[in-house]
């Protein structure tokens, strides 16, 4: 663990802590050197911590026997469902892999090896006939013509991020790619962007509806599993994959994630995956559809800013220019402006 | 106040601000700086530029210098539409 990690919004206290655990993350200096070593995690320290506090949380808190974990075949939901298993036992977790027709069929794979892997108990739901019912695909699709008319059976799409990291205004391109293999890109205008993401959400929320009905039944509680720069970043669909009873990694760094699942050690195929949203049609980064960098940069960056550095410090850590680090740091504030209502609680009129 | 300026002022105060009482911003004032405009926002005020004055925004145009102040806007609009005539 980290000494120097500030605590996350939300957050339990671990025993003995600082009452002042919870409150907002402090920009503050730090005398650690920036560089991969910032993000250096002990690991078998923060095992024991996450495996005491995850019995606590669920005992105490949540008052439910076991934990739901929904199983990507990512880094993310694997760690998450690893660290279940060492805090309350194989016995006591419930895995669901829920592909649908956008999904890789490696990710199915990989989450059998997951689960196999953690002998929990676990279950295929294939949600695309609910997908398909709910007009998740025609939705989107409806969008995707009114920009690409001729889209349509057979063909690939996905959202692209641009404009930010070049000093402009951060905006979305579409993707597309014919059956004959042709690629095309073209600005999406907001009322389309909106529509396709609109639509795409349904996946998150279907997911995540499937969830707490194994939790209602089970009497289990659902595990959330974003790492704190999707947390962060307001990276999660809001009654989506933002919803969750607890969330074990939200306090760690993807890198730390990666280093985590091999501690853990799980299959090399999980330890080695690269993250993807694994939403729409065509192979899409996380770095391409959302963050500004790789997830080892912007987990750096996310880092320098929490820890006082200037943009200086930034750009010789990460080799770019001062402005182009002034510009990630920008758009680190910006996201966390944006999607601040994401993790938020209802507002109420006051009486 | 130019038409352009009086124009895109109260397509903000009307569309994105609600009446809420924000403060609306000033001829030179950032809307990123002053959180007049997230990213949606812009888009928004794209789409409603090139629907209003007729004009086509590249992608390469979609930067702060062109976009994020009235001042900065007006002066690209009248740029896009003397290119256009």
């Amino acid at each position: 663990m980290n000494p120097h990690a500030p605590p996350l919004r939300g957050s339990l206290p671990p025993e003995g802590a600082d009452p002042a655990w919870g409150g907002p993350a402090p920009d503050r200096m730090s005398a650690t050197p920036l560089g991969p070593q910032s993000l250096e995690l002990d690991c078998a320290a923060e095992l024991a911590r996450i495996s005491a506090w995850i019995p606590r949380v669920l005992t105490q808190k949540l008052r439910r026997r076991g934990l739901v974990v929904a199983i990507s075949g990512g880094i993310d939901s694997s760690v998450c469902a690893a660290l279940s298993v060492r805090a309350i036992g194989a016995k006591k977790v419930f895995g669901l892999l829920l592909p649908e027709r956008d999904s890789s069929g490696f990710s199915t794979e990989r989450g059998r090896q997951l689960a196999e892997h953690l002998g929990i108990e676990y279950q295929v739901h294939d949600i695309a006939p609910a997908l398909e019912a709910l007009g998740c695909y025609a939705q989107r699709d409806e969008a995707i013509r009114r920009v690409v008319p001729a889209y349509g059976e057979g063909w690939k799409n996905k959202i692209v991020i641009a404009g930010g990291v070049e000093g402009g205004i951060n905006y979305f391109k579409l993707v597309v790619q014919s059956p004959e293999g042709e690629q095309q890109s073209v600005r999406l205008p907001l009322r389309e962007y909106l529509q396709i993401v609109a639509a795409t959400n349904f996946k998150q929320r279907v997911r995540k509806t499937m969830d707490y009905y194994h939790a209602d039944r089970l009497n289990y509680a659902v595990v959330g599993t974003p790492n704190r720069l999707e947390y962060d970043q307001g990276f999660f669909v809001k009654n989506g994959d933002g919803s969750a009873d607890l969330k074990p990694i939200a306090h760690l760094y993807k890198t730390q994630v990666y280093a985590m699942a091999r501690h853990l050690g799980l299959p090399e195929a999980i330890c080695s995956a690269v993250p993807t949203t694994d939403t729409y049609t065509l192979p899409q980064g996380q770095d391409e559809f959302y963050f500004a960098l790789p997830y080892a940069q912007m987990d750096l960056a996310l880092w320098a800013l929490e820890h006082g550095h200037t943009a200086e410090e930034l750009a010789v850590a990460l080799g770019m220019t001062a402005e182009q680090a002034q510009r990630v740091y920008d758009d680190i504030r910006a996201k966390r402006r944006a999607t601040e209502y994401l993790a938020a609680a209802p507002e109420l009129m006051p009486a | 106040m130019s038409t352009i300026k009086a124009e895109v002022r109260h397509y903000i105060q009307e569309n994105l601000l609600l009446g809420a009482g924000a403060v609306s911003p000033g001829d030179d004032e950032s809307f990123l700086e002053h959180q007049v405009l997230d990213s949606t926002g812009f888009l928004e005020l794209v789409a409603h530029l090139e629907e209003t004055y007729g004009i086509k925004i590249g992608d390469d145009e979609m930067v702060p210098e062109n976009l994020d102040s009235l001042n900065a806007i007006e002066a690209f609009v009248q740029r896009k539409r003397e290119v256009k005539a």
